[in-house]
């Protein structure tokens, strides 16, 4: 066994055999709290209840009613999807999508693989804005003045006070859209003083100012990882959060994948990571450093130096040497991969951002990993025009401000002063789609309409255009943004013609607009590659950074990959979805280094008081390896006062940032902390579903052994019998199921896997899984049928191998561990244990290798779950629907109408899991027996295959030797491919293939950074 | 008679030679047209000349050329504004109803259906021989008939048993000498008889324990009954005649229920359907007039579900209709026959799994199953059913 030098941990709790851990490491549930047992007397009146009931429910049949249509759409068939192409843009997030509907109500988002940009991956945001939609809590009617209003009177009032305006604000985030940018433009033709302000919540103005100053370009190019060999981010979520996320997602992995076959790709990037917190990005690289906020300056000052010494040209900047981890590694790789790496950072910070593009320029990069022929859209906002905007309404110059689907006084660092300069205008309207923070204290409120019910386009890139259509008629008396700017303008508030009209005469070149529709996109990029020669002050800049000072615990706040901004809030599949690092839902946390934690005297389970000037905020605390020390990292886009009941959790951080000098860059110094309670349990998955100390399910390596052994990091375990080793498969006490017909399989690649979550997402709407609240996550009981796992692992030095020195650093919690993301769901062993005890039957095999399970049948014994060797089985203790303990969207008529018709929803007292998504095997089959055929191969997808944005997950039969799953197989049977927990003998459907890293070798002293804090006593 | 059936032969293969030099004459395939026809035209048009909603089509051809009828039937509107003499003056006599475009149909299709009239009319004795549909409504009550010959003869063998017992104690008595003044009875007989009985415990435990399982089985019979609605056939909002559409009319079953062989649900038609050809046929008819009071008032019509499986159960009509083939009779009964329709079958999980045992699987000239069915010949001489490639799972329909 390779690997055991290695320990793998999925927290910290874990690897100190925290008494919690320890306690429910055999138990698949977590049992607390369920008080007595059955009695006898309960026992009569339920028995006497359930007589009663079933003599009643036999004496007459419920009558029930079906309702046709007066007259049927033609292009509607009861029981049939339709498929409409659309857009989600949302803030500067673009993704270009399909919705599938039934009856005329979507009930589900896919990619559209028809386009360019996103290429049919879809991240977990995109997936649950399909529930905000059904969001009970949004308004019903436009309102003034918290009444309700009609849209006549509110368009002549609104309209009246526009003209009597002599100084009018429009604010929203940033626009993608062509046409709403038109209409912006013929509403500011009509009221003259009418001015568009947009600003970012995760601002990236810096950047654009600094390529401005760098390039004489005020834009952000294309960047394309796909090219580039060595990968270094600064502080910068690109596969999770920064511009395009999937779009980076896709092409970072086109660089990470790798192929066992005789002359296959044997080649990686080397990604580097530098930043605050352990981010989802930084999770996935090679190599990985921390600094503090306010050395990031430095740091990039410090890179740019090192890689301009070692070529010999530029000059040396002046700032103070620091010494961060990998920074001299990963300068050499960057010199050696000049023309073919890329630096980017996340930082909002002028200084910086000039001096990545001045290392950039340095390498290379420009016109090769950065495009400016193609520059994007994403971010816009600019950081000035809101603080002078911001300025004008406290000074109360701005009488009259309308704010286009934005949320400022939550999401904008100076929220506060927003709401108290808004009592200064005359008129304040608000388009959205509640009363949201900004909305309750305008006097009008136009109610938007959800982008599933609007027409609409967006250009995320020079060149690249997508429309978005509605799919559903409005649910609520409500009216889109730009069709009320319209009316108040006094054009015909028709925005599909208006869009209509917008593309005929200048987007479309030769396409119609019904192809354009159909499509979702239209596409005529500039193929041509373009750099830029740099021209930036690095002297100033690096003068800037270096007079940035060190103070104290520095607080830096960040976005992250479930809740983002907070624009989505109120949606209890984004609350519910761990986060991908931490692994906590429902809340952010305060995230500390186990030094700092220590040095503070906190432990896990307190909260702590988390004081920046005068703000004080509780929050509980999180520790987080791979965090640096002497920061405290929090989430933002929680906290919310007015998003809805799921919404309203949290804490809110930008009020924290408000008025220090860094705050544009969301982090500042001098942060106090004080502990204030403890013995919290956080709604946090990742020790929950543990695999009872077998330990070979992560298998590993780096790539100069792969490249010398294929089969590098596998795990082959050996079972001993009389006649000597053999391969756990063949010996058997089973019989085994024939598959004559089918065998359907997934590869799942480590890795391409990036632990963003959209796999999550993606299932829980394709299965109607539940959501459960905060509660009962904390009590380990979530009901995903797919989790990521996330394993921390403390790397022994080799050198010190068996010894009891080494034993000692494996037991040792790393402060920078190596990070690896499991996607796991069932993985439908052809052996499966949880068939041979199930005592009614209710999980059995099909003959297409599937391990089906049969809720009417169960009776809710949980063998199957105590059985599984992957817990991957969930109970459902309670009934999640109809039920005012869990108001969530199964509570209300409006939000049931997101359920999937194909799929049960799953009622108390049954075990569920993943099926395997078989309602759309057994659509697929029958589309291809009615046209007489074989499936092909891609035709049927799981909801998780066909929303991973990396391709990670392959799916498909495996007994057709033409499918991508069967090839996959062939290619890496003497290679990559493992199964878990081959041991047992179970022989799962689902294989993985080994992570490899782009490391130099198995670790060496070198990458070890013992934590020498006393071990916490006192569990 | 043998000479009167040799004649009836003679005719039949006269008429099947006449019907076939028909079809080749014609140049159309008459069984391709039939189908055309009566899923599309028979609503409006008879083959003969009687008047449905639009013309009767007989001898159509010698009243307008192809080509006229080509451009008719891709497009009557073209044609009426065309100012065409003739189309304008049938559009008159229709009360200005006019037809049903069918633009996809090309030269093939008209010939075929034309090809289908003329057979229709050379030959109406032919149309008769239709009825190879398989009848398993019938098994049923024939069931039952067979129940009440079965109880009729258990009582009738009762009566003779007491009959001849009664004869063979007469018998006896008087075999012995005995007179028959001294002959307990039969009153007497009876009750010391039974007196004797009821002391016997061996007979009071057998009759107890016979109470107690005929019980058991009574209440467990009942207990599977609940929630099985066979026979079930509620008022409707619309007394809709089955009968009258698909029976008397032979109008094709795909017409209004549109999605059943397309998706999970046959659909239940909406009221645009039914006005194809309502808007000209028995307008006045009160039951037709609440189609038109639920259009005017916006208001769908309510119909009551006869056939409710659970939400756990998956069902899907185009895979047992479209790729196995079978009938809609087959779950649904007689519904040509049926005024009122009704859940003719229980509808319970043994009765689906018992036809997925019994039924071959519809392989022919389906490539999905080429490699299943070679599979299993190579194993079994029997025919491939739907059970032996997975008919049975649970995650067939459990999902």
């Amino acid at each position: 066994m390779e690997n055991t030098n290695k320990r793998y941990w999925k927290g910290i709790e874990e690897l100190k055999n925290d008494i919690s851990v320890v306690k429910n490491a055999d138990k698949e549930f977590n049992l607390e709290g369920l008080e007595g047992g059955t009695y006898r007397r309960d026992f009569l009146k339920m028995l006497g209840f359930g007589v009663a009931a079933v003599s009643l429910a036999a004496c007459n049949a419920p009558v029930r009613h079906t309702i046709p249509y007066l007259n049927k759409p033609e292009d509607i068939e009861p029981g049939i999807p339709n498929y409409y192409a659309s857009t989600f843009a949302q803030a500067g997030s673009y993704c270009s999508i399909l919705v599938k509907t039934r009856e005329g109500r979507p009930v589900k988002i896919e990619g559209n693989k028809m386009s360019g940009v996103t290429k049919g991956g879809v991240n977990a945001q995109v997936h649950a804005s399909l529930l905000s939609l059904y969001d009970n809590e949004r308004l019903k009617e436009p309102t003034k003045g918290g009444k309700k209003i009609t849209w006549a009177e509110l368009d002549k009032e609104v309209s009246a006070a526009l003209a009597s305006s002599s100084n009018i604000r429009v604010v929203s985030n940033t626009i993608l859209s062509p046409s709403t940018k038109s209409v912006l433009a013929d509403f500011a033709s009509k009221y003259p003083s009418a001015k568009h302000v947009t600003y970012d919540s995760n601002s990236a103005s810096a950047l654009i100012e600094a390529n401005g100053t760098s390039f004489g370009k005020a834009a952000i190019p294309s960047y394309l990882f796909n090219k580039a060999n060595v990968i270094v981010g600064i502080n910068c979520d690109f596969l999770g959060t920064w511009l395009s996320p999937i779009e980076h997602a896709a092409q970072w992995a086109e660089t990470r994948r790798l192929s066992s076959a005789k002359g296959g790709k044997k080649t990686m990037s080397r990604h580097y990571q530098f930043e605050t917190g352990m981010s989802m990005t930084g999770a996935n690289a090679d190599y990985r450093g921390m600094f503090k906020p306010s050395q990031e300056g430095v740091f990039v000052a410090n890179l740019y130096n090192r890689i301009s010494g070692i070529m010999g040209v530029g000059s040396q900047l002046s700032v103070a040497k620091g010494d961060f981890e990998n920074i001299d590694k990963c300068a050499k790789d960057l010199v050696a991969a000049k023309g073919a790496s890329l630096v980017v950072s996340g930082s909002n910070d002028v200084s910086v951002q000039t001096i990545v593009n001045g290392i950039n320029s340095l390498l290379g990069n420009l016109g090769n990993t950065i495009d400016f022929g193609t520059t994007v859209n994403y971010k816009q906002g600019s950081d000035a025009a809101m603080n002078q905007f911001v300025a004008e309404l406290k000074s109360g110059a701005v009488d009259a401000v309308i704010f286009l689907d934005s949320n400022p006084v939550y999401d904008h660092l100076l929220g506060a002063d927003i709401a108290e300069g808004l009592k200064k205008a005359k008129l304040s309207v608000a388009i959205a789609d509640r009363a949201n923070e900004t909305a309750s204290l305008c006097t009008y409120l136009a109610l938007n309409t959800h982008y599933l019910e609007s027409w609409g386009d967006a250009s995320p890139k020079a060149g690249y255009y997508s429309l978005t259509q509605p799919v559903i008629s409005n649910i609520f008396n409500s009216r889109q943004g730009e069709s009320s700017l319209l009316a108040w303008a006094g054009k015909s508030s028709d925005y599909q013609a208006y869009v209509k009209n917008v593309w005929s005469s200048g987007i479309l070149n030769g396409k119609t607009w019904i192809q354009a529709l159909h499509d979702g996109v239209y596409e005529s990029p500039n193929t041509t590659v373009a750099g830029a020669s740099f021209s930036g002050n690095l002297a100033d800049a690096a003068a800037k950074v270096s007079s940035v000072k060190s103070s104290g615990i520095e607080l830096y706040v960040f976005e992250n990959v479930t809740i983002g901004t907070g624009i989505q809030a109120n949606n209890p599949w984004l609350q519910e979805t761990p986060d991908p690092v931490s692994k906590v839902t429902w809340e952010n946390t305060a995230a500390f280094s186990q030094k700092t934690a220590a040095d503070l005297g906190l432990e896990v389970g307190d909260w702590v008081n988390l004081t920046i000037g005068v703000n004080t905020v509780e929050l509980p605390i999180l520790i987080q390896p791979g965090q640096a020390n002497d920061t405290v990292t929090v989430a933002m886009g929680y906290g919310r006062t007015a998003a809805g009941k799921a919404g309203n959790v949290g804490v809110a951080m930008l009020p924290l940032l408000k008025g220090a000098a860094t705050a544009s860059n969301l982090w500042v110094g001098g942060a106090k902390i004080e502990k204030t309670k403890s013995g919290y349990t956080l709604a946090q998955t990742q020790t929950h579903e543990t695999y009872m100390g077998r330990e070979a399910v992560v298998q590993e390596s780096v790539l100069s052994e792969y490249v010398k052994n294929s089969k590098a990091g596998r795990f082959e375990p050996m079972i001993a019998t009389s006649d000597g080793l053999k391969k756990p498969y063949s010996i058997t006490l089973w019989n085994g199921h024939e598959k004559k017909n089918h065998s359907w399989g997934m590869v799942i690649d480590l890795n391409t896997c990036t632990g963003c979550a959209a796999c999550v997402v993606s299932c829980q709407a394709e299965n109607n899984v539940s959501v459960v609240g905060k509660a009962e996550v904390a009590r380990a009981r979530e009901m995903h049928w797919i989790r990521i796992d996330r394993y921390y692992s403390s790397d022994a030095p080799e050198e010190e191998g068996y010894s009891v020195s080494g034993y000692k650093a494996m037991e040792t919690a790393s402060a920078n561990p190596e990070v690896v993301f499991q996607p796991l769901m069932c993985q439908h062993c052809s052996n499966a244990p949880c068939e041979t005890v199930c005592p009614v039957l209710a999980t059995t095999h099909s003959s297409e290798g599937l391990n089906q399970m049969t809720y009417n049948r169960c009776v809710g014994t949980r063998y199957c779950a105590n059985n599984c060797p992957y817990k991957v089985r969930r109970f459902n203790w309670f009934k999640y629907f109809e039920n005012d303990n869990f108001d969530f969207h199964f509570n209300n008529e409006l939000g049931r109408m997101v359920i999937n018709p194909d799929v049960t929803v799953r009622s108390r007292g049954v075990i569920e899991k993943c099926s395997m998504c078989v309602q759309r095997i057994q659509a697929g089959k029958l589309t291809a027996k009615k046209e007489k055929r074989r499936p092909v191969d891609g035709e049927i997808e799981t909801a998780c295959s066909q929303s991973c944005p990396t391709n990670a997950i392959t799916f498909g039969d495996m007994l057709d030797p033409e499918s991508r799953v069967s090839k996959l197989l062939v290619q890496e049977e003497e290679g990559r491919r493992f199964q878990l927990l081959e041991e047992i003998n179970v022989i799962p459907q689902v294989n993985y293939l080994v992570k490899i890293r782009n490391k130099d070798g198995v670790k060496k002293a070198e990458a070890v950074a013992h934590t020498d804090h006393a071990e916490h006593a006192g569990h | 008679m043998i000479n009167n059936i040799s004649k009836k032969l003679l005719t039949l293969v006269a008429l099947v030679f006449v019907l076939t030099l028909n079809t080749f004459a014609q140049d159309g395939d008459a069984a391709a047209g039939e189908t055309l026809f009566k899923n599309n035209c028979a609503q409006c048009h008879a083959t003969d000349a009687s008047v449905v909603v639009g013309p009767g089509l007989a001898g159509i051809e010698d009243r307008r050329d192809a080509a006229w009828l080509k451009k008719w039937i891709n497009n009557p509107a073209a044609v009426i504004s065309s100012g065409d003499k003739y189309a304008v003056e049938l559009y008159e006599k229709f009360n200005k109803t006019q037809m049903t475009a069918f633009p996809a149909y090309g030269d093939a299709e008209i010939k075929n259906i034309l090809a289908y009239v003329k057979t229709a009319n050379a030959a109406p004795a032919a149309a008769a021989p239709g009825a190879a549909v398989a009848a398993p409504a019938q098994e049923t009550s024939g069931g039952k008939f067979f129940n009440i010959v079965l109880v009729a003869l258990l009582v009738i063998m009762a009566l003779v048993l007491v009959a001849l017992l009664a004869v063979l104690r007469l018998l006896s008595t008087v075999a012995k000498g005995e007179s028959l003044e001294d002959v307990p009875s039969a009153m007497d007989s009876l009750k010391s008889t039974l007196k004797s009985l009821s002391a016997n415990k061996t007979i009071v435990t057998a009759v107890i324990w016979m109470f107690v399982l005929l019980g058991t089985k009574a209440t467990l019979d009942g207990l599977y009954k609940i929630g099985v609605h066979q026979g079930y056939a509620p008022t409707q909002p619309i007394n809709f005649s089955h009968k009258l559409h698909a029976g008397d009319m032979e109008i094709n079953c795909a017409y209004c229920h549109t999605g059943v062989y397309k998706g999970k649900q046959s659909g239940i038609p909406s009221s645009s359907i039914c006005m194809n050809c309502h808007n000209t046929i028995k307008r006045e008819s009160p039951e037709i007039q609440k189609i038109y009071t639920a259009i005017e008032k916006n208001q769908p019509i309510e119909w009551v579900r006869v056939h409710n499986l659970p939400d756990l159960a998956y069902f899907n009509h185009s895979q047992h209709t479209n790729v196995a083939g079978l009938d809609c009779e087959n779950c649904h009964g007689d519904i040509k026959n049926m005024e009122v329709v009704q859940q003719r079958h229980t509808l319970t999980m043994g009765w689906c799994i018992d036809c997925h045992r019994k039924t071959d699987v519809n392989s022919k000239g389906n490539a999905y199953y080429d490699a299943l069915l070679t599979a299993h010949n190579s194993t079994s001489k029997e025919a491939m059913k739907v059970e032996d490639i997975g008919g049975l799972e649970c995650a067939k329909c459990h999902y």
